[in-house]
């Protein structure tokens, strides 16, 4: 009975989150359209409303070319990797008091390792691909999720210092209900840090290297098509939401919020997840791309070393007031 | 499978010298702007060689110049810089002029100035736009195809096309520009600078924008010069040469203007000149509006399309079809003076150079064009040696090249 | 200083080179013989007060059907300039023999190299000591050189990359497909289908 009542969980999760993912496109290419004097979608459903449901549709349907040369195996399996590890975090994320599905106590590690997993996915698309663009691809990927997520690691010790946990409806806990409670203030360093990290994390611009449309032509999704091109494609936005709701777990806590929300606690998260998302947004409507040898240095000789002085002054400070 | 259909674009498998391989960016590529087809020899992102190929393009407009007429050749020039195509229409005119000796009013030349710098406008924004979408900003874009729709607008009115116009004439312009255009035009150089600090905003001090471009793709005075760079990639480096200043024609003698200078001769340096080339253009423009003197468009003795009232009993009398007519109209002037010139005009891209032999018939005997984008795109391999595939991109964006023109 | 007085100046430089001089709408030509074109080139760029840098376009000429007497069966034409002193003169190199050619003069500005290229590629002129005489704008394979006088405007036949992809499609066409690239079987959209 209880297995059955937590499929009935894991399928609601699936679908709001798809859900979710698809009007995330929707939101990223009006909000997009309009910052560059254009409309974004307009011709499905009303102002466009329907459009991604369309863009399902058809990524769908389309044919699946897999190349000649290609590894087929990994070639196939690239893109579940991906998904399968981008959706797994989301089994750890407390969206509202008890509304968890895993409440594990290494939440936070859980989703580390995930984000880790599907970066494999990439690299493996990149490799078995077949083709020198995909395989620059599949090795920028690497490079860069090697160094960031060791940034990223590092900028969240902060936070475990200080909430004393890494259970993460136990940090959100920690941060307490009021607004200076949050650990923005506290770990405004971690959270510079993690931020940076979060994009390059993501390949979000400006860090979109292993993706790079115009150097390497979609890079590690050069060779996939259709419905294995849409995988990959949801599989970003699902990290892009994750990252997201870790940062709304991590530093500007949680649930909690100026005043409760009956009927509907995780409002207020899923608002603080929509700014982190709008801001992922402006930023790729705004910057450049790095460089990749510009984006390890920035990694390497600036976010780490930051991340490591962060650790040192939140423990220290620890040791002093307690 | 037998030999591989087009054996000639194999690219050789270096001998097994372990992480040197080799990577062709196009025909097809998004940032090579066109057909252009560089083979890079890598190690792992660096280039050890870059090898461009050009020809994809290539329709033989040399050859075809020689089998029309001057005034037919007038739109072989169209299709040589599309994106600045008054520009290269321009500087065809004035070298058939000089050829010719046939001599222009006044108020063309103006006209003439007007649109050539037009056009330097739309091409530096077409410039700008993917420039900057090959270094990853895709709001700038954009922006600038916002204020290039203006112009092609205005284009459209003046001649009724948007990007191979054929509007000037030797010996004058086609057609007069009207109290409207002049006033839309006005409307655009008001707000101009306006967008043009829009774009600056974005991407001048932005600190990844300079990142990519501060000290990448150097080229110092004395190699740009050899490599036959010209245009914002000379200047770029320090070196005064603009050929509007250096020996004007049209009315650029007659306004006031300042050739922008870089100092580093990098990719930001030849940025910042071409956005001062904006800014100046507009104020061309604006001279040549406030200047603008009345009286005919086209010259007496101009070989020209333009029906000239005495032109009409020879049709009626030559021919059966207005078309037929038109062509024995074209065919039946010259004798033309014989000998041979060199005239270059500053087109968006650099140097735009006419050879012209003429035997003292209707056709040219010769015509060689010196192409900016042909010599930039073989200066390339010298620029982009040792960058990283990025940089690359950024300097194929950066050296401003437009296919038509370099495979001609 | 004026073009015709570096003209002067290269005439008592290299006497026995120069085969005339003379100015057409204002513009300086030399006529030169092919043999010491670097060495000539090299002192106009070389020498004070002449400085001339910058060079403008390198062309070849086929002066087959010229009229005038006494020219050469092929020209390659050097224009230069002088960006810094704003004086030009134009060099012609009468070259009798496209196979014997001329000296490269890539030594001197390293931009001539493609210029070169494309002269052997459309005239086929031949540049000795170039450092890589291959086509540029045509494929290699391609036969003849068509900026000649007796190269017909249309060419002469079709060029065998061309040929050789129409024998692909027919040899494709055999398996049936259609227009549209459909497998055999696989019904074609009917075209009221399509928008």
């Amino acid at each position: 009975m209880e297995i059955l009542l937590l499929i009935v969980w894991i399928v609601i999760l699936f679908t709001v989150v798809m859900l979710h993912v698809a009007y995330a496109t929707y939101f990223e290419r009006k909000i997009i359209g309009h910052m560059q004097v254009r409309l974004g979608p307009m011709r499905v459903g009303w102002h466009g409303l329907l459009q991604p449901i369309a863009d399902g549709v058809k990524s769908f349907f389309k044919e699946d070319i897999i190349p000649e040369n290609a590894d087929r195996p990994t070639f196939l399996a690239a893109p579940i990797i991906c998904l399968v590890a981008m959706m797994s975090s989301l089994a750890v994320l407390p969206f509202a008091k008890g509304w968890v599905l895993a409440d594990i106590d290494i939440g936070l590690l859980f989703v580390f390792a995930m984000s880790s997993l599907a970066s494999y996915g990439v690299v493996l698309a990149g490799w078995s691909s077949n083709s020198k663009y995909s395989f620059l691809g599949g090795m920028r990927s690497m490079a860069q999720v090697i160094s960031y997520e060791i940034s990223m690691g590092l900028s969240l010790v902060g936070v475990m210092l200080l909430a004393g946990s890494l259970n993460l409806s136990a940090i959100v806990e920690a941060q307490g209900d009021r607004f200076l409670g949050m650990y923005l203030l506290p770990q405004c360093l971690g959270f510079f840090v993690f931020f940076i990290s979060m994009l390059a994390e993501t390949n979000r611009v400006p860090f979109d290297l292993p993706e790079a449309e115009t150097e390497l032509v979609s890079g590690y999704c050069t060779e996939y098509s259709g419905m294995r091109y849409a995988i990959f494609f949801m599989a970003e936005y699902i990290g892009m939401m994750v990252m997201a709701s870790i940062g709304t777990l991590c530093f500007l806590g949680g649930w909690h919020g100026p005043f409760p929300v009956p009927f509907f606690p995780p409002l207020w998260f899923v608002l603080k997840v929509y700014l982190f998302m709008f801001i992922f947004i402006w930023i790729r409507a705004t910057l450049p791309r790095y460089r990749y040898d510009q984006l390890m240095d920035l990694g390497w000789k600036m976010l780490i070393p930051l991340a490591l002085a962060n650790i040192v002054l939140t423990a220290c400070l620890k040791a002093i007031l307690t | 499978m037998s030999r591989p259909l087009m054996q000639h674009l194999e690219v050789p498998v270096p001998d097994g010298e372990g992480e040197r391989y080799s990577l062709r960016m196009g025909p097809q590529h998004p940032a090579t702007h066109g057909v252009l087809r560089v083979d890079l020899e890598l190690d792992g992102e660096t280039i050890l060689a870059c090898m461009p190929q050009v020809g994809y393009l290539h329709r033989g407009i040399e050859k075809l110049a020689e089998s029309r007429t001057y005034a037919q050749g007038l739109i072989l020039t169209d299709r040589l810089d599309y994106i600045a195509a008054m520009a290269n229409n321009v500087g065809y005119c004035v070298a058939v002029e000089r050829l010719l000796s046939i001599s222009v009013p006044l108020r063309a030349k103006y006209i003439r100035t007007m649109v050539a710098e037009m056009s330097r406008i739309c091409s530096h924004l077409l410039w700008l736009a993917t420039h900057a979408l090959d270094i990853g900003a895709m709001t700038v874009f954009l922006y600038c195809f916002r204020e290039r729709e203006i112009l092609l607008d205005l284009f459209e009115e003046l001649c009724g096309a948007r990007l191979t116009f054929s509007y000037p004439r030797i010996g004058g312009v086609r057609q007069d520009v009207t109290a409207g255009f002049i006033s839309e035009l006005q409307r655009f150089l008001d707000i101009f600078p306006s967008k043009m600090e829009e774009y600056e905003t974005l991407i001048d001090t932005n600190r990844i924008w300079l990142k990519r471009t501060v000290g990448v793709g150097k080229v110092t005075g004395e190699e740009a010069l050899a490599l036959g760079l010209t245009g914002a990639c000379l200047r770029g480096s320090g070196i005064d040469y603009d050929i509007r200043k250096h020996q004007p024609y049209d009315a650029y003698g007659l306004v006031d203007f300042e050739v922008p200078l870089g100092r580093d001769g990098d990719i930001y340096a030849r940025y910042r000149c071409r956005m001062e080339e904006l800014h100046q253009s507009a104020r061309i423009i604006q001279q040549c509006i406030d200047q603008l003197p009345p009286g005919p468009i086209v010259g007496p003795d101009a070989p020209d399309l333009v029906m000239p009232a005495k032109a009409s009993p020879r049709i009626a009398a030559g021919a059966t079809t207005y078309g037929a007519g038109l062509i024995k109209l074209i065919r039946d002037r010259g004798p033309y003076l014989a000998g041979d010139i060199y005239v270059a005009t500053e087109v968006p891209k650099g140097e735009l150079g006419f050879y012209f032999i003429s035997d003292g018939s209707s056709r040219p005997y010769r015509m060689h064009i010196r192409s900016p984008s042909f010599i930039h795109i073989g200066a390339m391999a010298a620029i982009a040696k040792g960058g990283l595939v990025a940089d690359l991109i950024a300097n194929i964006g950066s050296l401003d090249i437009v296919l038509g023109e370099s495979d001609r | 200083m004026e073009s015709m007085a570096i003209a002067d100046r290269l005439r008592a430089e290299f006497p026995d080179t120069i085969l005339h001089t003379y100015t057409h709408q204002g513009q300086t030509a030399v006529v030169v013989r092919p043999g010491r074109i670097v060495d000539i080139l090299r002192w106009l760029r070389e020498t004070d007060g002449i400085r001339m840098n910058h060079l403008r376009s390198l062309c070849g000429v086929d002066n087959a059907g010229r009229q005038e007497q006494g020219l050469s069966r092929f020209e390659v034409v050097y224009n230069l300039y002088s960006v810094s002193l704003r004086h030009e003169i134009r060099v012609r190199a009468a070259v009798d023999d496209g196979e014997a050619g001329i000296d490269s003069v890539v030594e001197l500005w390293s931009g001539a190299d493609w210029l070169e290229r494309e002269t052997y590629d459309l005239l086929g002129i031949r540049f000795n000591n170039h450092p890589d005489l291959r086509r540029v704008l045509l494929p290699d394979d391609w036969v003849g050189y068509p900026l000649r006088k007796d190269y017909p405007l249309r060419g002469a036949e079709e060029w065998s990359g061309m040929t050789e992809l129409l024998a692909k499609v027919k040899e494709l066409d055999q398996y049936g497909f259609d227009p549209q690239g459909h497998a055999p079987g696989q019904a074609a959209p009917s075209r009221e289908d399509s928008p």
